[in-house]
C-alpha cells in the first residue's frame, strides 16, 4: 500500500482503498464491498457504543462506496450523529457524507437542520462555514426555510470573520437560487451592496458572485452598485502586479474579481455619470492597451488571465454597443486572435466576434476578416473550432458577401461533421434566401444542398424552395429546367425527386418547347426513379403525373397506362392506390375544362416567416445568437419572402401550412371526384389565395408604423436611412422622401422610382421627379411625390431604390404607407345619428369585423392618439360602454365619397380587441380592418 | 455558475465528482458517461471547450487526470480553465508532488480543499495562501483533536 495517507490517516480507510483497488474483477469488487458493508452495519448495530473516530471511519468508507457509484441505504443517521461531535474532523465528515448523500428523508432534516443552527450560533468561525457549506450543497427548500432570515444576518454583521462572510454570501446566493420567495434583502441591500467596498479581496470575491445574481433580478434596487464596481475595478486595472499579493495570479492582477466585476456591469447600461463612465472606458482601455504589452510571463495561465479579464471587457463593449471606437479596437483584437497559436483563443475570438458582427458599429470591421476565417473554416484540425467558424461566417453574411460566403459553406458541408450538417444546411438555405438577389442563385444552392448533403435537408428546406418557385414567375422557367438537368444524375437524392417531380409537374411546359425536354421525356425521367422511393415521395409523383395530363394532353395515354397497372391501382398503401384510382377516373371523365381548373397552376403562397429559421432556432444551437441577429437585420430588405407576421391568414384556407401536402391535391381529390360540382369552388378558394407575387420581395415592415402617422423613418439599415412627411387634404397628398446616406463614401446612379402595381394604377395617381443620381457621403437628399387618391384601393405604391455603393449594385423595394386612411374627413356626429347610420349600412357585405389580441398596451391615450392619426373623428359619448371607442368619417376620392364607421372594444382582461367597419363601400370596410387590425 | 466537477482517469475511471446543483443519482450517472465518452476522445491539440445542452464544458489533462468542469453559457471559459489549475496548485501544495493515487486514498481530503475554494458554484476564495493555512489549521486540528477551536485564530 503506498504511504500516501495524510493528515489525520484513517489506516483501515486506507486499507479497504487498496483492497478495492487490486480486485481484479467486478465481482470481487462487489464482493468485498458486501463483506465491508456488513461488517460496518454488525459495527452499528452492535451493543458496544462506537468511539467518534470509529463512527468517523465508517461513515468515510460508506461515503467511499458510495462514490464508486453503489446504492447505500444505512449510516445516515451515524453521519448526523458525528455533526454535534465536538471534533473537529469527525463533524467534517459528517457534513461530507450529508452534502453528497443528500436525502430528503424529513426526519434525518429536522436533526441536520438543528446540527446545524448549533453550529452557526456557535461563533466558531470553522464550525459556522461547515455549516454554511453544508446548507449551500443541501439547498434544499425546508434549509431555506430554516436559515434565509438568519445568513444575511451573519453576512453583514460587523464582528462576522472575513471567512465566514465570504460561505454566508455564497450560501445566501445559494438559497436565492432555490428559493427567491424566502431571500427577503430588503434592509440588508445597502450594507451587502458595500462589501464591494471591503478590504479583504476574498470577501469582494465571493460577495460579487451575490450581488451579480441580485443585480439581474432586482437591477434598481442594486444600481448603487455600478460606481462601486466601477472604481474597485479602475483600482485593480491600474494597480501593479504587485500590490495585491496573493491576489495576483500569475502577474495578473485578482482576474477572477476583475471579470466579476465586469460581468456586473453588464446587468447594467452604461453609467449615465459622466465621471463615472470616463473611468469605466478609461479602464476598457487599459485592458485593450494591456493586451499589446509584451507579457510578463511565458506561462500559459499568465495569458489566460489576462485574456480572461480582456473576452469579458469585450463582451461588456459589445453589451453598451455604444462605442464605436471601442467596438473597432475590439474587433482588431479579436483579429489577431484568429492566427493566434493557440487554439483555445482561436475558438473564443471566433465566437465573440459572432456577436461583434451584429452590432452596427463593428459589422463592417468584422468583415474584413472573411478570408481568415474560410481559411479557418478549411484547415482548423478541431471540428468545434470549425463550427464556430461557420457560426461567424454565418453572422458576419451580409448581401456583399453571401455568393462567396453561401459557396465556402456548400464545400465545407461536404467534408462537415455529420453531427453539425443539419444545423450548416438550415443555415446555407436562409442565407441563400435572405441575400437572393437573382432567383436562379437561389434555386442552384439549394439544388446543391440536396445534392450535397440530401440526408440532412429537412422537410422546411425542400417545402420553402418549393415555395419560393411557386411564387416568383421570373424564376420558374429556370426551376424546371435545373430540377430537370439534376435529375438526370443516375444516383439522385430522394428529395431531389421531391423537388423535381413538384415542379415539373406546375412547370413542365416551360420547358417542354425544347426536344430534349419534351413532355414524355420529362415523364420517362420521373418515374424512372418512382420505384426507388418511399411512399410519400410516391404519392407525390402521382400528383405530379396528374399535373402532366393537364399540361399535355400527349401524355395523357401513357400515364393513363402507368395509373392503371396492378402495382399502382391495387397498390397495398391504401393512399397510393387511392391517388391512383381517383387520378385515372378524374383523367377519363372530367372535361378538358374542369381538368384545367381542378389541376390549375398553384397559387402563390402567402408571406410568411421562414419555416427553415424557426426551426434553426428551435434547435437553439450555438448559433441562436446569430438568429436573432437575423431577425433583427430582416429590414436590411429584400427579404425574398419573409414579410413574416403580415402573413394573410385571415382566409385560413389560402395558408396551407409547411407540413400540408403542397400540390393542395390531397384535399381537393374528394373534390375533384366530383369535378363539375366542385370545380367553382376550388377556384373560389385559390382566387382569393395570397397576395401577388409581385410583393413577394417587398420589404413592408415600415409600411404598418405609418398607417397612424405621418412622418418618420420608414426604413434604415447600416448604409442608407429613408424619412417620410407626408400631408393629405381632400383627396390629394403630398410626401416627402429623405433619402440620408449614412456612409462616408458616395452612392452613384440613385435612382428612385414609384410604382403602382396592377389594378392600382387605376386607383392611384402618384408623380414625380427623378432625383440627383449622387448622394455625397453623409448627405441627404429630398423627393417629392403628389398623390392623387383617384377611387379607393387596397395595395400601395412601392418605391424602387438602387444605387451603386463602392461597386456593388444595392436594390432596394418598399411598400410606400400610402394608405386608404389617409385621405379621411373627419366627421363628428351625436349618438342618435351615429347609431341611425350604424345601421344603414347593415348589410353583411358593407361590415368587416376582426377579433384579435393586443399586441401592445392597452392604454388609452395611446389608443387615442391612434385612432386620431388614422383622421377619424373619434366620438366621446356615442357607445353606452365609455370602454369602447366610436370613430367617424369620409374617406374622398376623387370619384367618390365613401362613409365610414368604426368601433374598438377593448377587452381589458382577456387582452383582446374586437374591431368592427361599416363602411358604404365593401371593400374600403375589409380594407380598413386589414389595416387597423395590425395598429393596436 | 460552475455546474459540476469531474475528475476522471484516462481509462474513464471516476475520481472525483462534486454537483453544484441538486441532481438524482441517474441525471448524475448519465453525466458522467456522456462528459467521459465527449473528453477522452478528442484530439490531443484541440481546444479545452466544448458545447454540451447548455452548458460549456472545460476540460483539461493533467497527467492520467482529467478533470472537466462544466459552467453556464455567459461564464468565462478561460477563468475556468485558470479555476482547473488553480484546484490542482491547491491540491500539489497539500500532497507534495499530487498524483493520482493521492486523490484516490485521501478523497475526502481532495473534497475539503475543493470546498475551501470553490462554494455553490462560484468562487470563494482564490488565493492560495489563505486557502492552505485553513487546510493546514484542520490538519493540526486533526492531530490533536482535543484541542480548542480557536487554536485555528493561530494558523488564521
Amino acid at each position: 500500500m503506498p504511504a500516501v495517507s495524510k493528515g489525520d490517516g484513517m489506516r483501515g480507510l486506507a486499507v479497504f482503498i487498496s483492497d478495492i483497488r487490486n480486485c481484479k474483477s467486478k465481482e470481487a469488487e462487489i464482493k468485498r464491498i458486501n463483506k465491508e458493508l456488513a461488517n460496518i452495519r454488525s459495527k452499528f448495530k452492535g451493543d458496544k457504543a462506537l468511539d467518534g473516530y470509529s463512527k468517523k471511519k465508517y461513515v468515510c468508507k460508506l461515503l467511499f462506496i458510495f462514490l464508486l457509484g453503489h446504492d447505500i441505504d444505512f449510516g445516515h443517521m451515524e453521519a448526523v450523529n458525528l455533526l454535534s461531535s465536538n471534533k473537529y474532523t469527525e463533524k467534517q465528515i459528517g457534513y461530507l457524507f450529508i452534502s453528497v448523500l443528500v436525502n430528503s428523508n424529513s426526519e434525518l432534516i429536522r436533526l441536520i437542520n438543528n446540527a446545524i443552527k448549533n453550529d452557526l450560533s456557535s461563533r466558531n468561525p470553522t464550525f459556522m462555514c461547515l455549516a454554511l457549506h453544508c446548507i449551500a450543497n443541501v439547498g434544499s427548500r425546508e434549509m431555506a426555510e430554516a436559515f434565509a432570515s438568519e445568513i444575511p444576518r451573519i453576512l453583514v454583521a460587523g464582528d462576522t470573520m472575513d471567512s465566514v462572510k465570504q460561505s454566508a454570501a455564497l450560501c445566501l446566493l445559494r438559497l436565492y437560487k432555490t428559493s427567491p420567495d424566502l431571500v427577503l434583502m430588503g434592509e440588508w441591500t445597502s450594507r451587502v451592496v458595500h462589501l464591494l467596498n471591503d478590504q479583504h479581496m476574498g470577501v469582494v470575491t465571493a460577495a460579487i458572485s451575490l450581488i451579480t445574481c441580485l443585480s439581474q433580478k432586482n437591477p434598481d434596487e442594486f444600481k448603487t452598485c455600478v460606481s462601486l464596481a466601477v472604481s474597485r475595478l479602475s483600482r485593480i486595472v491600474s494597480s501593479a502586479s504587485t500590490d495585491l499579493q496573493d491576489y495576483t495570479y500569475y502577474f495578473v492582477p485578482a482576474p477572477w474579481l476583475s471579470c466579476k466585476l465586469l460581468r456586473l456591469l453588464q446587468c447594467y447600461p452604461p453609467p449615465e455619470d459622466g465621471a463615472v463612465k470616463g473611468r469605466l472606458v478609461e479602464c476598457l482601455e487599459t485592458i485593450l492597451n494591456k493586451a499589446q504589452e509584451p507579457p510578463k510571463s511565458k506561462k500559459v495561465q499568465h495569458s489566460n488571465a489576462k485574456n480572461a479579464i480582456l473576452f469579458e471587457a469585450i463582451s461588456l463593449i459589445i453589451h453598451y454597443d455604444s462605442e464605436p471606437n471601442l467596438l473597432v479596437r475590439a474587433c482588431n483584437q479579436l483579429g489577431q486572435f484568429l492566427q493566434h497559436r493557440e487554439t483555445n483563443l482561436r475558438y473564443l475570438a471566433l465566437e465573440s466576434m459572432c456577436t461583434l458582427a451584429s452590432s452596427e458599429f463593428s459589422h463592417e470591421a468584422v468583415k474584413t476578416h472573411i478570408e481568415t476565417v474560410i481559411n479557418a473554416l478549411k484547415t482548423e484540425r478541431d471540428v468545434s473550432v470549425r463550427q464556430r467558424a461557420a457560426d461567424l461566417l454565418y453572422a458576419m453574411c451580409d448581401r456583399s458577401n453571401a455568393k462567396q460566403i453561401v459557396a465556402e459553406m456548400l464545400s465545407y458541408l461536404e467534408t462537415a461533421d455529420y453531427s453539425i450538417r443539419e444545423e450548416m444546411v438550415l443555415k446555407v438555405a436562409i442565407l441563400a434566401e435572405k441575400y437572393a438577389v437573382d432567383y436562379s442563385w437561389y434555386v442552384d444552392t439549394i439544388l446543391n444542398l440536396i445534392r450535397i448533403a440530401g440526408d440532412y435537408v429537412s422537410e422546411e428546406v425542400w417545402y420553402r424552395v418549393i415555395q419560393i418557385v411557386i411564387n416568383r414567375d421570373d424564376v420558374q422557367g429556370y426551376a424546371a429546367k435545373t430540377v430537370f438537368e439534376a435529375l438526370q444524375a443516375p444516383a439522385c437524392h430522394e428529395n431531389m425527386v421531391k423537388v423535381g417531380g413538384y415542379i415539373l409537374g406546375e412547370f413542365g411546359n416551360l420547358i417542354a418547347g425544347d426536344p430534349r425536354s419534351s413532355p414524355l421525356v420529362q415523364f420517362n425521367l420521373l418515374h424512372s426513379k418512382f420505384h426507388l422511393c418511399s411512399v410519400p415521395t410516391r404519392a407525390l409523383l402521382l400528383s405530379a403525373y396528374i399535373k402532366f395530363i393537364n399540361l399535355f394532353p400527349e401524355t395523357k395515354a401513357t400515364i393513363q397506362e402507368v395509373l392503371r397497372c396492378d402495382s399502382q391501382i391495387r397498390n397495398s398503401d391504401v393512399e397510393l392506390q387511392q391517388r391512383a384510382v381517383e387520378y385515372l377516373k378524374l383523367s377519363s371523365i372530367a372535361s378538358t375544362d374542369v381538368l384545367a381548373t381542378v389541376l390549375e397552376e398553384m397559387p402563390p403562397f402567402p408571406e410568411r416567416e421562414s419555416s427553415i429559421l424557426a426551426k434553426l432556432k428551435k434547435k437553439k444551437g450555438p448559433g441562436a445568437v446569430s438568429v436573432t441577429e437575423l431577425e433583427d437585420n430582416k429590414r436590411e430588405g429584400g427579404e425574398l419572402n419573409g414579410g413574416g407576421e403580415r402573413g394573410p391568414d385571415t382566409s385560413a384556407m389560402s395558408t396551407p401550412s409547411p407540413s400540408a401536402d403542397l400540390l393542395g391535391i390531397r384535399s381537393a381529390v374528394p373534390v375533384g371526384a366530383a369535378p363539375a360540382s366542385a370545380g367553382s369552388l376550388l377556384v373560389d378558394v385559390f382566387s382569393e389565395a395570397g397576395p401577388a407575387a409581385v410583393s413577394a420581395a417587398v420589404n413592408d415592415d415600415g409600411f404598418l408604423r405609418f398607417v397612424c402617422k405621418n412622418n418618420g423613418v420608414l426604413f434604415e439599415n447600416q448604409l442608407l436611412q429613408i424619412g417620410i412627411k407626408s400631408e393629405y387634404r381632400q383627396n390629394l397628398g403630398r410626401m416627402y422622401l429623405f433619402y440620408g446616406n449614412k456612409t462616408s463614401v458616395q452612392f452613384a446612379s440613385f435612382t428612385t422610382t414609384v410604382s403602382c402595381p396592377g389594378e392600382l394604377q387605376l386607383q392611384l395617381n402618384v408623380q414625380t421627379k427623378p432625383v440627383e443620381p449622387l448622394v455625397e457621403g453623409g448627405a441627404q437628399i429630398q423627393q417629392v411625390l403628389n398623390i392623387e387618391c383617384l377611387t379607393d384601393f387596397s395595395e400601395a405604391p412601392l418605391l424602387n431604390i438602387k444605387f451603386r455603393y463602392g461597386g456593388a449594385l444595392q436594390n432596394l423595394t418598399l411598400k410606400l404607407p400610402v394608405t386608404i386612411n389617409k385621405f379621411f374627413q373627419p366627421t363628428e356626429m351625436a349618438s342618435q345619428d351615429f347609431f341611425q347610420r350604424w345601421k344603414q349600412l347593415s348589410q353583411p357585405t358593407q361590415e368587416a369585423q376582426k377579433i384579435f389580441k393586443a399586441s401592445h398596451g392597452m392604454d388609452t391615450e395611446v389608443l387615442k392618439a391612434k385612432l386620431l392619426g388614422l383622421g377619424t373623428a373619434l366620438l366621446d359619448n356615442v357607445d353606452p360602454n365609455p370602454e369602447n371607442y366610436v370613430c367617424a368619417g369620409v374617406i374622398q376620392t376623387k370619384g367618390q365619397q365613401v362613409g365610414c364607421l368604426l368601433r374598438l372594444e377593448p377587452n381589458a382582461q382577456a387582452q383582446m380587441y374586437r374591431l368592427t367597419l361599416r363602411c358604404s363601400k365593401d371593400s374600403v370596410s375589409k380594407r380598413l380592418c386589414e389595416l387597423l387590425a395590425e395598429q393596436f | 455558475m460552475m455546474r459540476f466537477l469531474l475528475l476522471f482517469s484516462r481509462q474513464g475511471k471516476l475520481r472525483l465528482q462534486k454537483w453544484f446543483t441538486p441532481m438524482t443519482e441517474r441525471e448524475k450517472k448519465k453525466i458522467i458517461r456522456d462528459m467521459t465518452s465527449m473528453v477522452l476522445s478528442r484530439q490531443p491539440r484541440s481546444c479545452n471547450f466544448l458545447h454540451w445542452k447548455d452548458l460549456k464544458i472545460i476540460y483539461k489533462r493533467y497527467a492520467s487526470l482529467y478533470f472537466c468542469l462544466a459552467i453556464e453559457n455567459q461564464e468565462n471559459e478561460l477563468l475556468a480553465l485558470e479555476v482547473i489549475h488553480r484546484y490542482v496548485e491547491l491540491l500539489d501544495k497539500y500532497f507534495g508532488n499530487v498524483c493520482e493515487l493521492d486523490i484516490i486514498f485521501n478523497f475526502e481530503k481532495a473534497y475539503f480543499i475543493l470546498d475551501e475554494f470553490l462554494m455553490g458554484g462560484e468562487i470563494q476564495e482564490t488565493s492560495k495562501q489563505m486557502i492552505n493555512r485553513s487546510i493546514e489549521a484542520s490538519d493540526m486540528l486533526q492531530e490533536d483533536d482535543s484541542s480548542e477551536w480557536y487554536e485555528v485564530e493561530l494558523f488564521g
